[in-house]
């Protein structure tokens, strides 16, 4: 657990909201996509010293980064005296990400397919179809506006699946 | 607009008939490069009369559902004025992206530079 503590990044801080401080690591930030790129690469951080796969970063960068476009263009439409709450933990099997904005929030039921004849030539509106193809799972809270991504890590499960196979 | 310190995230190079787009970034992420590009480019295709364009991921190794809506833009562009729009040599795991994004089929992507070439019309004699 201390070694856990240890990755956390010197701009997070732990909440009272938090149900086991130990793992999550929490902050705040303007509704700016570049503030958000030291929380981005001190997740990428403890994934990589956990053994997530090339692919896992590659995965959690680009899902990372979209759900916070989202936040800041969407949810919070750019105002700069709204928030971006981020929440993560890593462990050596999983990577949690909660990204939640200060908007009214929206359906994600109600996101057109953007892969249709009729939607393909949109400029926007994929951003959730990338982070639902590449994370694990991803969940939204009632109101819409809190998303829960989650990666697991793609080398402890391929690793645990073939001692299945192998006996 | 790009700040005075800030370099273009792309470079545009003439080959014969052909332009060349080639990445300056390794992560195509970032809003006001993503602006840049598409202004850049919009204004170079509607400067050409049935313009032939290959644009180059080589060295790109992110890019976000932003850049894929100004490759549309551009795409559509380039239809407009009749021409020509070839992508190639895009890391596999970005091809991921578009495969999932099903624009695959909306843009003539090649592995290579070569391939790339080979695939546009030849001027008519």
């Amino acid at each position: 657990m201390k070694q856990v503590e240890s990755h956390r990044h010197p701009a997070t801080k732990r909440t009272a909201a938090n149900t086991n401080p130990k793992l999550w690591c929490s902050c705040a930030i303007e509704s700016d996509i570049r503030r958000a790129r030291d929380v981005e690469e001190a997740i990428l951080s403890q994934c990589h010293k956990h053994s997530f796969t090339d692919r896992d970063l590659f995965a959690l960068k680009l899902a990372v980064d979209e759900a916070i476009n989202n936040a800041v263009r969407h949810g919070n439409r750019s105002d700069s005296s709204k928030q971006i709450h981020i929440k993560y933990r890593v462990t050596p099997r999983r990577c949690d990400v909660v990204i939640a904005d200060e908007g009214n929030g929206f359906n994600p039921a109600a996101v057109p397919d953007p892969t249709t004849e009729q939607n393909i030539e949109q400029t926007s509106g994929r951003g959730l179809l990338l982070m639902r193809a590449f994370m694990s799972s991803v969940v939204f809270n009632e109101t819409g506006n809190a998303i829960t991504l989650t990666k697991f890590n793609d080398s402890v499960h391929r690793q645990n699946s073939d001692q299945v196979a192998f006996g | 607009m790009l700040k005075d310190n800030q370099t273009s995230p792309i470079k545009l190079t003439r080959d014969g008939e052909l332009t060349i787009v080639e990445f300056t970034v390794r992560k195509l992420l970032e809003e006001n490069e993503i602006a840049e590009m598409g202004q850049h480019l919009t204004s170079y295709v509607e400067s050409q009369l049935k313009p032939k364009i290959i644009i180059s991921f080589a060295g790109v190794d992110h890019l976000s559902s932003s850049a894929l809506g100004t490759l549309i833009t551009v795409n559509y562009k380039v239809r407009e004025r009749d021409g020509q729009l070839r992508l190639c040599s895009i890391d596999p795991q970005i091809y991921e992206v578009f495969l999932i994004t099903k624009l695959n089929k909306l843009f003539r992507i090649f592995p290579t530079m070569k391939e790339a070439k080979e695939s546009l019309e030849k001027p008519s004699q």
